[in-house]
């Protein structure tokens, strides 16, 4: 579980993040996206009681950021930025090591450390120094070390940036077998369509506030408005079909396609399809045209910088 | 959870080829080369019948040879403080349940660990290799010196590392920054040998007395700058000179108090006056300090008492004419005097900065000193101290003393800020902070006062004095 209310860091005078309120709670996933130096990073620290706030307070797992820091270490699992791991360790080593700091006995590090390597296609690995993995590898063992002692909830900072996609969708299970298993779980990163399948939540942040929230779904129906349909016919379409602007709004039609939008789709597509019918054209598709994330991303970034120009500071 | 850090540390150290090389050439090799050379100059000179430089000598270099392995505590420590700042691997360990605390004390006892280890086996090698060569052995105390002066001298060098390290983020601006511990190192080995070569083991375990408090110190304020907040709290490489100068003008103008406006002089002042209590402790210090200096006066006094023909002249109607020889007494033009108690107290803010105010405090005491053993003087010559005490110096002194007291327990606060930082604030801002409000105090109160105190001490005093010796 991880709550904030206001919370906010400034550096100087400079200010990262700004009244933060957060509510996530086990089994749940919350990702953070947001521009670069949006403030994710420095949210993920401050509630890893890494970075002490300077507004505001943070309970991750029921204790408070500021006042139970060892409580609140003992009890998440953190992937940071960057892996940061010692190249001179060998896999297996580095892993005995952390493990140790959370209290865990050697057999057991073994144990778990080895499935994990295994499940991330990196079996045969483990023995050798982290200075000769891959870019990808290393990131797999920062997951790894961040998941080895099982903590209640994980920060995970841009998990998949540098893997393959089969390496990115290995990871993705994982995190999503981790929330099954009830864990409270901030993501963040630059992967809309890693947000929009994992997150049940999502948070843009701009410039250290929030701008928007809400689950995938909520984000499109605010920002986008009703969906989009598409449907496809087996005549060439030359301009208009007037016929059809007293029942839905039409946005564009091409060769012999017509896109429109509805409010109520159940009713009006299949007077749509029989009007269509009338006028001779057969249909070869109705479908909804899917609305990426990456739009309502891409609307919502936009429009910050409208409401608050030149605030860089 | 300490060791287990430490371990991790020590492990990696001996892996890296860098340090591993060098440590053992410098232990193996060069306690052999040191060892021959010992030998040769004891042959070389005994045919001149000087033996007695040669036995000085290896004293001395058994110092060297630990002192060379000690050395690389110091590129240890800024590989494993700064290192892994540098390389990221500190911020996934500072998210581990590890306290503050764990993680430096695992630190240091990794960096001191390998380099304590190769100057012990250093000096093994010298010794047995001068035990067979000519069959020298040190005396147990020549041998505890040198290892608790060697072993004293790794974690000075070690925890002053951390220090500044904390204050970097780059290993290349810290190996700069390195230079501030090794010149007075080697200041020091050059006093160690000076006293090695002597024989002055009194002194050596003074020596060893001072460092240790030195070490005791340094370690202390590296637990305060070894904190989360202070680590990861800024990633910018520079010294920050503009972050200083704004933070201290915001403090000294009083705008950081009055939400970020200047305010107006009267409140300045009520602002000023605000900061007084908290110098409640230093004050105390300082009177303890005070008393101990004039009762140190008057011991010196009746230790060293002036011979009797001098004493004569402080009697009766000869002190008037005589007080110059004691010094007490300043003659001049107020602003001569202002201007001297001010550069006197400039230089007590300055030298307490790099001492955590111990320098300071001597200078503050000196005077003190000068008043007792005058004191005393007057009181074997038989007359009345306190009455000499009255007249000299206590007109000016009831100005003078609450100045100085002020300038001098604000700037001890800000020196000891070093040592134990208040709990809210990173150490830079108390640093920083305090000194600005020594400024503060230093110009809003005690420069008046003291302008007062030198009219007083120049046209008042010398009225009260004639009033009460005669011409
Ligand atoms: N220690 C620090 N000192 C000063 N400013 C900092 C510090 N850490 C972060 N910042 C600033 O705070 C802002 C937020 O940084 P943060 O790393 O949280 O961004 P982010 O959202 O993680 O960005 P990215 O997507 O690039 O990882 C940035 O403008 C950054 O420059
Ligand atoms: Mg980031």
């Amino acid at each position: 579980m991880i709550l904030t209310q206001n919370l906010g860091k400034s550096f100087d005078s400079f200010t990262a993040v700004r009244n933060l309120n957060l509510n996530v709670g086990a089994g749940e996933l919350l990702a953070l996206l947001g521009p670069n130096g949006a403030g994710k990073t420095t949210t993920v620290r401050m509630l890893s009681s890494i970075l002490r706030p300077t507004t505001g307070r943070a309970e991750v797992n029921g204790y408070d950021v500021v006042t139970q820091p060892a409580q609140v270490r003992q009890s998440i699992g953190v992937l940071t930025e960057q892996p940061g791991l010692y190249l001179r360790m060998t896999g297996i080593e580095y892993l005995l090591f952390y493990g140790r700091l959370y209290g865990i006995t050697d057999s057991a590090i073994r144990e778990r450390g080895l499935a994990l390597f295994e499940r991330f296609d990196m079996a045969d690995a483990h023995q050798r120094r982290l200075g000769q993995y891959s870019k990808g590898m290393r990131q797999k063992v920062g997951l790894i070390r961040a998941m080895l002692h099982k903590p209640t909830v994980l920060l995970l900072d841009e998990p998949t940036s540098a893997m393959d996609p089969h390496s990115a969708k290995l990871v993705r299970d994982t995190i999503k077998e981790m929330r099954d298993d009830q864990r409270t779980i901030i993501l963040c990163t630059h992967n809309l369509s890693e947000a929009e399948t994992l997150a049940d939540r999502i948070a843009i942040i701009k410039k250290g506030s929030v701008v928007a929230k809400g689950s995938p779904a909520e984000l499109k129906q605010q920002l986008l408005g009703h969906p989009q349909l598409e449907v496809r016919v087996d005549h060439h379409l030359n301009g208009q079909v007037k016929e059809l602007d007293n029942l839905v709004t039409v946005e564009s039609i091409n060769e012999n396609t017509i896109r429109y939008r509805t409010p109520n789709p159940e009713q009006d597509n299949p007077i749509l399809v029989r009007r269509l019918g009338e006028l001779g054209l057969g249909i070869i598709a109705l479908h909804e045209v899917s609305q990426s994330l990456e739009e309502v991303y891409l609307r919502v970034v936009a429009e910050a910088e409208e409401a608050q120009p030149g605030a860089n500071n | 959870m300490a060791t287990v850090v430490a371990r991790r540390e020590i492990k990696d150290s001996f892996r890296d080829w860098r340090i591993m090389t060098p440590i053992i050439l410098l232990t193996v090799f060069f306690p052999a080369l040191m060892n021959f050379a010992a030998g040769r100059m004891m042959a070389f000179v005994s045919n001149y019948g000087a033996q007695i430089i040669a036995t000085q000598l290896i004293p001395f270099l058994l110092l060297v040879v630990g002192f060379f392995p000690m050395s690389f505590s110091l590129i240890i420590a800024l590989e494993t403080f700064v290192g892994e700042k540098e390389r990221k691997s500190l911020e996934p360990l500072l998210a581990t349940p590890l306290t503050d605390a764990q993680l430096y004390l695992g630190k240091m006892v990794a960096v001191l660990v390998p380099p304590l280890l190769a100057a012990y086996l250093g000096m093994t090698v010298y010794m047995v290799g001068l035990y067979f060569n000519v069959g020298w052995l040190p005396t147990w105390q020549l041998l505890s010196q040198t290892v608790l002066l060697t072993t004293v001298q790794g974690v000075i060098m070690v925890s002053a590392a951390v220090v500044i390290s904390s204050q970097t983020t780059s290993v290349r601006a810290a190996n700069l920054l390195a230079s501030f511990i090794i010149v007075p190192m080697a200041l020091l080995i050059q006093g160690e040998a000076a006293a090695l070569f002597w024989g002055n083991h009194v002194g050596l375990w003074w020596l060893i007395l001072a460092l240790a408090i030195t070490a005791v110190v340094l370690v202390r304020m590296g637990l305060h700058l070894f904190k989360r907040e202070e680590l990861m709290g800024r990633e910018l490489d520079d010294i920050r000179l503009g972050w200083i100068a704004a933070e201290f003008w915001a403090v000294m103008s009083g705008r950081r108090e009055n939400n970020g406006r200047y305010p107006n002089p009267f409140r300045w002042y009520r602002q000023t006056l605000a900061i007084v209590p908290q110098l409640g402790r230093p004050i105390v210090t300082l009177s303890v300090a005070l008393l101990g200096s004039l009762g140190m006066g008057v011991a010196l006094a009746f230790i060293y008492r002036l011979p009797p023909d001098m004493l004569a002249q402080f009697t009766g109607d000869q002190i008037a004419a005589n007080l110059d020889q004691l010094q007490i007494v300043a003659r001049g033009l107020p602003l001569t005097i202002f201007f001297q108690n001010v550069r006197v107290l400039l230089l007590l803010a300055l030298l307490g900065t790099f001492t955590f105010g111990i320098l300071g405090i001597l200078v503050f005491m000196a005077p003190w000193v000068i008043v007792g053993f005058a004191a005393g003087q007057i009181f074997l010559a038989g007359e009345n101290p306190l009455l000499f005490i009255a007249a000299t110096v206590l007109p000016h002194a009831i100005f003078e003393l609450p100045a100085i007291m002020l300038a001098a327990a604000a700037a001890l606060r800000w020196h000891l800020t070093v040592i134990a930082p208040p709990p809210n604030s990173t150490l830079s801002e108390a640093f920083v902070a305090t000194a600005a409000e020594f400024a503060r105090i230093f110009i809003g109160l005690v420069l008046p006062i003291l302008l007062l105190a030198a009219f007083v001490e120049a046209f008042i005093t010398p009225q009260v004095m004639i009033a009460v010796y005669g011409r």
